[in-house]
């Protein structure tokens, strides 16, 4: 396997890893083209129809796109990220169409209309998707320039975080005020916020670490910081609670604060500030818990679901009905009843996958995910500047919290939160702007891996040369 | 379709599905393995086609020479070093950019010349040393011999 480039004489050639990523490439489609087939054929659907074909089709197209947009714009970024957000990708539009063709099952038996399908839009979004990967390489050519955007990030960042609260174009929608409606299309500009304001904290800490990182005090032996830095602390600490307080989102509240502690404790690598973060946390969920019922409910949810079995517990029991349905092998593609937990398809797709594919298959996603964060933070430790460190391991956390969250909501470990599962839950926001973190950590890697271009000036040889 | 039929499928994914992360985890693997992110060419062996070896030759002597910063915030950071002149300082277009108020937005560069890696000071403001000596024009920068700009103390090592 040879590298494609062509070098000039007097760079040194590089391992671009673009043939090994096409070859992962191939691979994720492959496995994705198995479970499309297998959920056809074993939910008894008859001969292939053609729309199946022009799935497939669009997903070989996006593969290719994505590769291609890499090779061309991003030539040296590692060659595992994009595969294994594209498999992730394409089981979940698998798993789409798969509870799709359950929900058209149950109209049909119900006599009621039949419901339109979520997968024709999820592949769509998946489109956008990958396109917004090859524009995020063309508008940042070099991830260090994202740092003049640090205060336009922080007011841009809180601005579509509370957007959903503005009149006219906020909408609630099963309780969480976390859209926006323009023209009928709906959108949750806090996955946005996610992104801008990992951008904000990584360029406010590139500035800000030393004197975080200045220590004053020690209680039981550890350093905490001063009282006076502790103002950015608190303030995305009140920034959370108000997500809760206004928007009813526990979720987005908990990714936002997670983040702001983990990039404190990385840039200023002070155990306190995640003592103290923590403490915040304790103190800012025994406030929720007092103050909102619909924190309460939760909670309440979560320590006795099937006291609730019935009504607002219905769905975490469904989900952990399905998943000790589907045992440690799963009932196959198309052989569970995954879409009796409502909303299977977003906040719960991780139940669905785990009633079908059974723990081994939940296992295996949940190593991909685990995949792609270590990527993230493997960017982040190669990374040369500090800016790129910490907005790749802002990325990455921001993965990994998600993940975290989702995975522990579903399988009743923490109490539900109603994220999306990244890449795989039904919902074009929430996969965009995962695409778009992809394409931001692939521009990082990109440029840390890239061999310097050549820059020597025509007198270097000139110049007289002491030796010590 | 059979019951059979459908088992077997159902485990045909499984199968498959691991298949998938156990070779994404093998590529992943050799990536750990190497010596960082980024390395020459010319430590790639097999089966590289003929055109690799033209660049590769020139930068024999110095083949698989990196910069390694042993101390400072940026410590463990390997920056390999090819053929091409490599420049330190506050610059965030820098090849390697400190965040550090000892050094200065263009420090200073490291250029190869002959078969030797040469440090040049640009005009910083507290200094390049190497060793314990502050260098005042372009200086051979030998091997495993400390180069400290600002709170950062680099070697140069096989």
């Amino acid at each position: 396997m040879s590298p494609p480039q062509a070098t000039g004489a007097g760079t040194v050639r590089q391992p671009t890893r673009r043939n090994t990523e096409l070859g992962l490439l191939i691979l994720g489609f492959a496995i994705g083209t198995y479970a499309l087939f297998n959920t056809t054929w074993a939910t008894g659907s008859t001969g292939v129809s053609s729309e199946l074909w022009i799935a497939l089709a669009v997903l070989s197209i996006v593969g290719v796109l994505g590769h291609l947009a890499v090779r061309r714009w991003a030539p040296y970024a590692e060659p595992i990220m994009l595969p294994t957000a594209y498999l992730l990708n394409f089981l979940g539009l698998v798993m789409i169409y798969r509870l799709d063709i359950a929900e058209a099952q149950r109209a049909s038996e119900n006599g009621s209309p039949e419901p339109t399908p979520a997968v024709q839009g999820q592949l769509m979004w998946t489109i956008v998707g990958i396109l917004l990967l090859a524009l995020t390489f063309i508008v940042v050519k070099d991830h260090r320039k994202l740092q003049r955007y640090t205060y336009i990030s922080l007011v841009l960042g809180v601005i579509l975080l509370l957007l959903p609260l503005a009149p006219g174009i906020g909408k609630t929608i099963n309780g969480a005020t976390l859209w926006i409606s323009i023209g009928g299309l709906t959108f949750q500009p806090a996955e946005l916020a996610k992104i801008v304001l990992t951008v904000f904290l990584a360029g406010y800490l590139v500035t800000k670490k030393e004197s975080l990182a200045i220590v004053r005090t020690r209680v039981l032996g550890i350093p905490m910081p001063r009282p006076r830095d502790l103002g950015p602390l608190l303030l995305g600490w009140l920034l959370a609670l108000a997500v809760i307080a206004f928007e009813q989102e526990i979720g987005t509240a908990v990714i936002f604060f997670g983040l702001f502690i983990t990039l404190l404790y990385i840039a200023t690598q002070r155990r306190g500030w995640l003592i103290l973060g923590l403490a915040l946390a304790i103190l800012g969920t025994v406030l929720a818990y007092v103050a909102f019922a619909h924190v309460r409910t939760r909670f309440e949810i979560w320590l006795d679901p099937f006291q609730y079995a019935s009504d607002q517990g219905y769905q975490i029991v469904q989900s952990l009905y399905g998943l000790a349905n589907g045992g440690v092998l799963g009932t196959g593609w198309g052989q569970g009843y995954p879409q009796l937990v409502p909303f299977a398809n977003s906040d719960f797709i991780l139940a669905s996958f785990g009633e079908e594919l059974g723990l081994t298959g939940l296992m295996a996603i949940l190593l991909l995910f685990a995949i792609l964060v270590e990527r993230g933070y493997r960017t982040a430790v190669a990374c040369r500047d500090v800016f790129g460190r910490l907005l790749a391991a802002g990325l990455a956390t921001v993965f990994a919290l998600q993940i975290f969250v989702v995975a522990g909501g579903v399988t009743k470990l923490i109490p539900m939160t109603g994220l999306t599962t990244p890449f795989m839950s039904a919902g074009g926001s929430a996969l965009i702007a995962n695409w778009l973190m992809v394409g931001l950590l692939l521009r990082i890697s990109d440029v840390t891996r890239r061999p310097d271009p050549l820059v020597s000036s025509p007198d270097d040889q000139l110049t007289s040369v002491a030796r010590l | 379709m059979s019951e059979l039929a459908l088992t077997l499928l159902r485990l045909g994914f499984l199968a498959l599905l691991w298949v998938g992360v156990f070779t994404t985890l093998s590529v992943l693997r050799r990536d750990l393995r190497a010596p960082r992110e980024a390395r020459p060419m010319a430590v790639q062996v097999s089966g590289s086609s003929p055109s690799a070896g033209q660049p590769a030759k020139r930068t024999k002597s110095r083949k698989g020479q990196r910069l390694v910063v042993t101390e400072g915030p940026l410590s463990g950071t390997v920056v390999p070093l090819g053929s091409t002149p490599i420049t330190i300082g506050r610059a965030p277009d820098s090849t390697l950019v400190l965040d550090d108020d000892y050094a200065s937005t263009n420090h200073a560069r490291v250029y190869p010349a002959g078969g030797d890696w040469i440090v040049e000071d640009l005009n910083s403001t507290n200094g390049t040393w190497l060793g314990n000596t502050r260098i005042t024009r372009p200086t051979v920068l030998p091997v495993a011999v400390d180069l400290r700009v600002g709170k950062t103390v680099m070697q140069v090592r096989k």
